[in-house]
Formats: structure tokens, C-alpha cells, sequence
């Protein structure tokens, strides 16, 4: 059975070719996925070989330490996996509408589709945009030219690129996991599931779980260490503080993930009894291990995007945050008690009532400071001049809907309430409620309010509202008709259903699922547009919205190098208080300095193709295969160690040509008022709101 | 960009001499980054501590915790590793008070002998257990008992390696900045799984002593 070369790959594993075999409507869906995977992976290729692009890829991307580039390449990841994470999600949704007493698809096709429509949305859509954000924005922030460990943090990427890569490769080659996103055994073990599908979780997970955790160490030192002079705590922006937190959450929580994924694969390798049925092995040790990652998982998803809407509350409403110490504190409580509040994912599974009662009462706790972050957006909003833009829509929907998603998360922090709609479609309705206008309408607001300030151009103001509205529309009927149907009792994560009353829910949420697809469309026709549209667009100012925080100090798209000079902060909101004094653009200094970037890396490239083919050849047991790329990995590892390597200069008269121009482009005098900041007069001078 | 607050934040640990500018300013935040990466180790080993603490009674009729622990082994183990962290503890003072390179290099290899005195010890004891059938497929307890263990076992088969490494890296480079806090990183590593072995000594072979 077992070939030395191929392992237990055989021909049957082909998905892709599943079409042929047996054309069922189910097949036809999955090897359909696989194709387009296969094509777009060809026409990538090919663009890359024939336009040439393989050459700016290589040697401008892919051996990059620069934080910019390093967020832009999470942040693309993101939204590739997105797009696969809405599909999956839309064709769940047809299924539904199908399925009464029977769908189009096998029960087991559609355990692999919420299994990994639920790995992909929150480790390599959510996680990925987070982590982009924090590299994009951090170092600026602060004042700083990289984060602390630039090469570390390429080393990260290629981790969460390789997680990306083995989902990809599931959809072509084997099958994922059955068992949901969390994979518990027994059901993912080998007595129930020998193929590939939980080794693809395995891997998958394990690996992308190494590069989040350097992640966080990175952060926690580059916001420990790296903050310019006069960059209290008490004078870091918001966001700067809740990526210090998810930091601290990513090097806390990421280390059960990793010791539940290695006892998983020591489980099904080496026939190992930590969570099996027989022999001692206890699979609440998993439950335990699991969601002591899996709480504050939520957390490192959420509190970057708090993070985000303070920083845009206060720039669309022209007004300093309010409640600066309030929201810090609300941050902190919030990364604390998310240690605290892991058994509400498994109320149901036998503990005794008074464990359940400690841990419903620690989740409800968690209210309140997530009750004094909404308060202190809505607090910012009032009196302030608010322009409707796109970050704003995102904003009033994201308040309504996060309200909704809190009071019914109270609800299901009620043991007894819990123990009556617990894996029902009202938990999913909470979860889809909570997460995705909490984390995806922040990202996409963040992609709006932060794309001019690496890129030199803005996004065009009416796809990107058609955009936010269609999301919020779609997102409505797709996701509130299931509280409905979750208290009629319909399961979650059911193939198919046989209470007829459901089924007109069922059409209402295909309408949402198909809006929000429509939505994903006029995304990335927002792109399109506003690529056309460049030079209409440009903000070579780098100040297009009147921003606040350091980060729109600096020319559109970012010097390589940040900072002409670091930054020396005396306040809060540093840039803001400069503008209103009108010293901004006067910086008379002749001392411009050499520069030294940090050096490139192929590290990352490196973790790329063998951290797959490492992936890969475990989860089809080609043991040769995963020797070498081991060997590969640990070679180049050692090796780092003897590589004396020196960054690029940029040379003092570049940086001094490059602030110069950007001053000069000030002092001509272009500044545009707020009000028209959707105009094509907006440079990327914000005259300040008051002055208006 | 004052010096003063440089010193005021100095890393704990070994401090290199008198501050040096950029080259110490370098050290405290890798060190600093290093502290952090050990921390979150010590919560993937709490993991495994925790599973092991939930599988003592698992042991589904197989050899328990008396059975596989052998004393003399035990007590043996624990100096090796208690004197090879001393002997890592010398190189780096060495270090410090500028030694030779190559002195540096000779108490590294002699804490590395003592650490693969350990792993040799250790590797007898799991060969022993397996021979009377506490092989880990046996039951839940002893999967918890060679992951916790075993997880130790690998950490100090990386960090021997790492010695090794670093010793070359001396021989070649001597004693450059980056060497110097690698060697200090190494040294945090190398005390850190003392810790955790105590822990492994009072949790996992202790009771089984007792009893």
C-alpha cells in the first residue's frame, strides 16, 4: 500500500479529477474548486513568466524585511483566502436551500466545506489582515524605521504562507478535515478518519501557529523597545496598544495550540492515546487545550479591529479620542478575562454546575469592558463633525450589529440558556455577528482609510461605499434569519434538515449569502477602479483623511526608511497637536543622515517551499521528502547564524531630496478642506477640520 | 535617543560591561525578545504538565508511575544537567571577564558533554521502560509521561546542537556582538530547561518515588 516515493498518495487522491470519475453534483462542486484553484495557480505563473513579474516578486517582495511590504503580502494572502472563505461560504448556503430531507451535496462534502470555510476565515483571512495592519502601522505609529526583528518577522509570513499553501493544495490533492475547524477527536483520529484530511489540519495549523507566535514576540518587543522619544505608554495610539495586547495574547495563547497539535499528531502518527476512545485517552484534555487557545484566539482577532475603528472614529469625527484611558484599560481587562473564559465553548459536555457557573459568570464579564470600548466610539461621534465616508458606514453598521452579537453572546453565557441552543444555527448567527462586522468591516474600513497612505492613492469613494452597503445588507439577511431558525432549534454544521418551516429562512439567507458575494465583486471593482483612476486619486501628501497619529507625518506611498528623522512626541496624538500649531511642514534641519535598512532575507522563501513540501510530505507519508525539506529548513536556520550580511544605505542626499520635495509640495500651499476630501483637489494636505 | 534611559531599561541577566552604545542597545532587545520567546515555551510546557497532571490515573491497567521510574538514573540525570548549566554558567563569565576564545570554547564543550551525559541517561531510561512495555501507545498516562519527558529530551537535543554551533561560530568570528548575545541566549535556554526539569523531577518522578 505504502510506496516509498508517493507514500499513501495514490491517484484517487487527485480531487481535481473526481469530475470524471463520478460526476455527482457534489463532485462536480468540489473538483470545480479544485480546478479553479489549478487554473489560478496556472494563470499566476504565466503572468508571472511572461510579464516579467517573477523579477520584482523575487527581489522587491519576497526577500523583503520591510514591514510595509511584509503587511501588504498579509494582507493580499487575506484576501485571496477570503475569497475562497466567501465561495464556501455561498455554496453552504445553496446547500441549505436544497436541503431539506436531502441538498446536492454529501453529508462528508459538506463537513469538509464548514471545516475549512472556518480554518481559512479566522487563521488565514482574519489573523493575516490583523497581522498586516499591525506591520503596516506599528512601526509608523511609533516612531520607529522596522519593527525589532525584521527578519524574524519575513520568517513569520513564510509560516503563514506555508498554512495557506497546505489548504490550497487539500482542495487538489486529498481531502481536508470533516471535523470543523476545531478538529476534535476521537472523530479526527484515525479510527474514525485515517485519510488526510486531520493531517491537513495538523500541518496546516502547526506550522502557520509558529510563524503567529514569532509574531507576537516580534510585536512585544517593537512596542517595548522600538517607541521613539517621548512615546509614553499613556501617549500611544490606540491601535498601538491592542496589537500590544494581541502580542501579548498571540505568545500566551499560540503555545496550547501548538501542544494540542503535537499530541493530535502524535495521536494519529505514533498511535499515541492522549484523545483516543480506548486506552486511557481522554478527549477533554483537547476541549481544554483547545479553546484555552481558541478563547483568546477570538480576542487576537478582535482587539486589532478596536483598535482600528478608534483610530477612524476619531479621524472621520475630527475629534481626539474620547476616553483615551478608559479604552486602555477596557483593552487590558479584555486580554485578561479572555484567559478566564474558555469552558463556555463546552458547557454541555458534562462538567459540574458550578464550573459552569464560574465561567458563564467570567464570560458576562467580559461585557462590560467591551460595553466602555462602544460607549467611548459612540461618545467620540458625538459633537464631532462627522463626514459620512466609507470607514463611517462600516462604523454605524459594525455599532448595530456588535450590539446585537453582545446581548446574544450574554444569552449564551447563560449555562442554562446555553444548554438549550448550544450547536444550533443561533450560536453561528452569534459568532458571524460578532466577528464579522467586528473584524472583516474593520479591515475593510482600515483597507479605505490606510491604502493612500502605502500606495499614494486613494480608493474611489462610491465603490468603496456601494461596497460597505452591500456587505451590511448582505451580511443582514444572510446571518440574522439563523438566531431565528437556531431557536426553532435547526443544528448547525447539519447537512441536511427536515422541518419544512426552516426553509423559507433558508432562501432569505441565500439572498444574503449572494449579496455578500455581489459585495466581495464590488471589492475588488473597487481596486480595479481606483487603480485606473491613480493619478485622479494621488496623495502624494500622505495626509489624505487629517489624521492624528504619526503615521500620516510621512509622504503617500512610505519612504522605505519611514522617518527622515525619528520622531520626538511631546503628546498624545502627536501629529494633530503639531498641525494645529503649524509646524508641521517647517522641518529646517540640514543634518540628513545616512540610512541603513535592515538586509534582505531569502529565509522566508525558503520557509515557503520547504515548510509545504514538509506539510505535504507528512500528510501523505512520504517520509524521504520530509527529511529533506527538514534538513533544509534546519540548514538555512544554522546557517543565518554565519551570514554576516549589511542592509542597504540610503544615502543622506536621497532621504534629504525625497523630504524636500514632499515639504516643498506642502508650502505651495494645497490644502484641501475636509468637507472635499473625496475630490480629486485632495493631494493628500488635510487642512484641519476646525479651520474649515 | 538618551543613553541614560538605555541603562535604566538594561535587560535582566548578564549585563555585557559597561554600556557600548548601538551594541548594547542591539543586546537588550534580543534578549529582551528572547525572555518573551522563553516565556511562551514555559506555557507549552505547562501544557503538557497540565495533560500529564489529568492522565496520572489513565494508565488503563499498563505500568504506572512506579514502575518505569529508576532512581540511580534519575539522580544522575539531575547532575549532568545541574553541572552542565554550572559549566555554561563558567563559559559565559569567562566570556565576560575576557578569556581566550578558545577557553570560552572549552568550558561550552564541557557543558555540552554533560548535557549529552543527560540525554544518554535519558535515552537508556526510555529504552528501559520500553523493554518492561511502557512504550507510550501503551495508555493515555504514559503518552502524557514520553510527551512531557520526551518534549524535555528535545529541547535539550536542540539546545546541544545550538552549543555546537555556537561554538563554531566563536571559533570563527570570536567574540563579535551578535556571537556574544547568542552565547547569552543560549546561556538563558540552557538554565531554563534546569527549571523545567526540576519541574519534571518534583511532578513526574518524585510521586512515583513516594509511592
Amino acid at each position: 500500500m505504502e510506496h516509498f516515493f508517493f507514500g499513501r498518495l495514490g491517484w484517487d487522491d487527485i480531487a481535481i479529477f473526481d469530475i470524471f470519475r463520478d460526476p455527482t453534483a457534489s463532485n462536480i462542486v468540489g473538483s470545480s474548486a479544485g480546478w479553479l484553484a489549478v487554473i489560478g495557480g496556472v494563470i499566476v505563473a504565466a503572468l508571472l513568466l511572461i510579464k516579467g513579474w517573477w523579477r520584482p516578486l523575487l527581489f522587491t517582495w519576497l526577500n523583503t524585511t520591510d514591514h510595509k511590504k511584509i503587511g501588504i503580502m498579509y494582507i493580499v494572502t487575506g484576501l485571496v483566502m477570503f475569497a475562497r472563505g466567501v465561495a464556501e461560504g455561498v455554496v453552504m448556503r445553496s446547500q441549505y436551500v436544497t436541503s431539506y430531507q436531502g441538498g446536492y451535496l454529501t453529508p462528508d462534502h459538506f463537513s469538509e466545506l464548514f471545516s475549512t470555510h472556518g480554518t481559512i476565515m479566522i487563521f488565514f483571512v482574519l489573523m493575516p489582515f490583523l497581522i498586516g495592519f499591525m506591520n503596516l502601522l506599528v512601526p509608523l505609529q511609533i516612531g520607529a524605521r522596522d519593527v525589532a526583528f525584521p527578519r524574524l518577522n519575513q520568517i513569520s509570513l513564510g509560516f503563514t504562507i506555508v498554512g495557506a499553501m497546505l489548504l490550497m493544495i487539500s482542495l487538489v490533492v486529498g481531502q481536508f478535515a470533516t471535523g470543523g475547524w476545531t478538529g476534535y477527536p476521537p472523530y479526527t483520529g484515525v479510527a474514525f478518519q485515517p485519510g488526510t484530511g486531520p493531517d491537513y489540519w495538523i500541518w496546516s495549523l502547526g506550522l502557520s501557529g509558529i510563524g503567529s507566535l514569532l509574531t507576537g514576540i516580534n510585536f512585544a518587543v517593537t512596542i517595548y523597545k522600538m517607541r521613539c522619544p517621548g512615546m509614553t505608554f499613556m501617549r500611544m495610539p490606540i491601535f498601538v496598544w491592542t496589537a500590544l495586547c494581541t502580542s501579548i495574547l498571540l505568545v500566551f495563547a499560540l503555545p496550547p495550540l501548538t501542544a494540542v497539535v503535537i499530541m493530535q499528531a502524535l495521536d494519529r502518527y505514533l498511535d499515541f492515546h492522549f484523545f483516543t476512545n480506548d486506552l486511557g485517552g481522554n478527549m477533554m484534555n483537547f476541549a481544554n487545550l483547545f479553546w484555552m487557545f481558541g478563547h483568546p484566539e477570538v480576542y487576537i482577532l478582535i482587539l486589532p479591529a478596536f483598535g482600528l475603528y478608534s483610530e477612524f472614529t476619531a479621524i472621520f469625527s475630527g475629534k481626539r479620542i474620547y476616553g483615551y484611558m478608559s479604552l486602555v484599560i477596557a483593552t487590558m481587562a479584555i486580554a485578561v478575562l479572555s484567559f478566564t473564559v474558555w469552558l463556555h465553548h463546552f458547557f454541555t459536555m458534562g462538567q459540574s454546575p458550578t464550573i459552569n457557573v464560574a465561567f458563564g459568570v467570567a464570560t458576562m464579564l467580559i461585557a462590560i469592558p467591551t460595553g466602555v470600548k462602544v460607549y467611548v466610539w459612540i461618545a467620540t461621534l458625538w459633537g464631532g463633525r462627522i463626514r459620512m465616508r466609507t470607514p463611517i458606514i462600516y462604523l454605524a453598521g459594525f455599532i448595530f450589529f456588535f450590539a446585537v452579537g453582545g446581548y446574544t453572546g450574554i444569552l449564551l453565557a447563560n449555562p442554562t440558556i446555553n444548554f438549550t441552543v448550544h450547536n444550533s444555527q443561533f450560536v453561528v448567527a452569534h459568532f458571524h455577528n460578532v466577528l464579522l462586522p467586528g473584524t472583516l468591516f474593520a479591515v475593510l474600513a482600515g483597507i479605505y482609510v490606510w491604502f493612500p497612505k502605502f500606495f499614494g492613492f486613494r480608493l474611489d469613494e462610491r465603490w468603496s461605499a456601494t461596497t460597505a452597503w452591500l456587505f451590511i445588507v448582505g451580511f443582514t439577511f444572510a446571518f440574522m434569519p439563523l438566531y431565528v431558525v437556531g431557536l426553532m432549534g435547526m443544528p448547525r454544521r447539519s447537512p441536511a434538515f427536515d422541518d419544512p418551516s426552516y426553509i423559507p429562512y433558508m432562501i432569505v439567507t441565500m439572498g444574503g449569502a449572494l449579496c455578500v458575494l455581489a459585495a466581495l465583486g464590488a471589492l475588488i471593482g473597487t481596486f480595479v477602479v481606483s487603480a485606473k483612476r491613480r493619478e485622479a486619486l494621488a496623495v502624494p501628501g500622505g495626509d489624505p483623511w487629517d489624521g492624528r497619529t504619526l503615521e500620516w507625518a510621512t509622504p503617500a506611498p512610505v519612504p522605505e526608511w519611514n522617518f527622515a528623522f525619528i520622531p520626538e512626541v511631546h503628546s498624545q496624538d502627536a501629529f494633530a497637536v503639531e498641525k494645529s500649531k503649524g509646524t508641521v511642514y517647517d522641518i529646517e534641519a540640514n543634518s540628513y543622515e545616512d540610512i541603513e535598512l535592515a538586509p534582505t532575507s531569502w529565509i522566508g522563501l525558503t520557509i515557503i517551499v520547504f515548510g509545504t513540501a514538509l506539510g505535504f510530505a507528512m500528510v501523505f507519508w512520504m517520509w524521504w521528502l520530509a527529511i529533506l525539506s527538514g534538513l533544509a529548513l534546519l540548514i538555512h536556520a544554522i546557517g543565518l547564524g554565519f551570514v554576516r550580511d549589511k542592509g542597504e544605505i540610503i544615502p543622506a542626499d536621497v532621504i534629504e531630496r525625497t523630504e524636500r520635495d514632499w515639504i516643498a509640495m506642502a508650502q505651495q500651499g494645497r490644502f484641501t478642506d475636509r468637507r472635499d476630501e473625496v475630490s480629486t483637489d485632495n493631494r493628500g494636505f488635510a487642512a484641519r477640520i476646525s479651520e474649515a | 535617543m538618551t543613553t541614560s534611559t538605555a541603562n535604566a531599561n538594561s535587560h535582566p541577566g548578564l549585563n555585557l560591561g559597561p554600556a557600548h552604545g548601538q551594541a548594547h542597545k542591539d543586546a537588550e532587545t534580543v534578549v529582551f525578545g528572547f525572555w518573551i520567546f522563553l516565556m511562551s515555551d514555559l506555557v507549552t510546557f505547562a501544557m503538557f504538565f497540565a495533560t500529564y497532571a489529568a492522565s496520572i490515573h489513565a494508565t488503563a491497567g499498563g505500568p504506572g508511575n512506579a514502575d518505569i521510574v529508576d532512581v540511580t538514573s534519575i539522580g544522575l540525570q539531575t547532575g549532568a544537567l545541574l553541572i552542565s548549566s554550572l559549566l555554561f554558567g563558567i563559559a559565559t563569565v569567562a566570556m565576560k571577564h575576557g578569556s581566550s576564545p578558545r577557553s570560552t570554547i572549552l568550558w561550552l564543550l564541557a557543558s555540552l558533554a554533560f548535557g549529552l551525559c543527560f540525554l544518554g541517561l535519558e535515552v537508556r531510561d526510555f529504552i528501559d521502560a520500553a523493554e518492561k512495555g511502557a512504550v507510550p501507545m501503551r495508555s493515555g498516562y504514559l503518552s502524557a509521561y514520553w510527551a512531557l519527558v520526551g518534549l524535555h529530551g528535545l529541547h535539550v537535543t536542540v539546545g546541544s546542537l545550538m552549543i555546537l554551533v555556537v561554538c563554531v561560530q566563536i571559533a570563527i568570528f570570536g567574540f563579535a556582538d551578535d556571537v556574544k548575545t547568542r552565547v547569552l541566549r543560549l546561556g538563558l535556554y540552557w538554565h531554563f530547561l534546569d527549571i523545567i526539569w526540576i519541574g519534571i523531577f518534583s511532578v513526574v518522578f518524585l510521586p512515583g518515588l513516594l509511592t
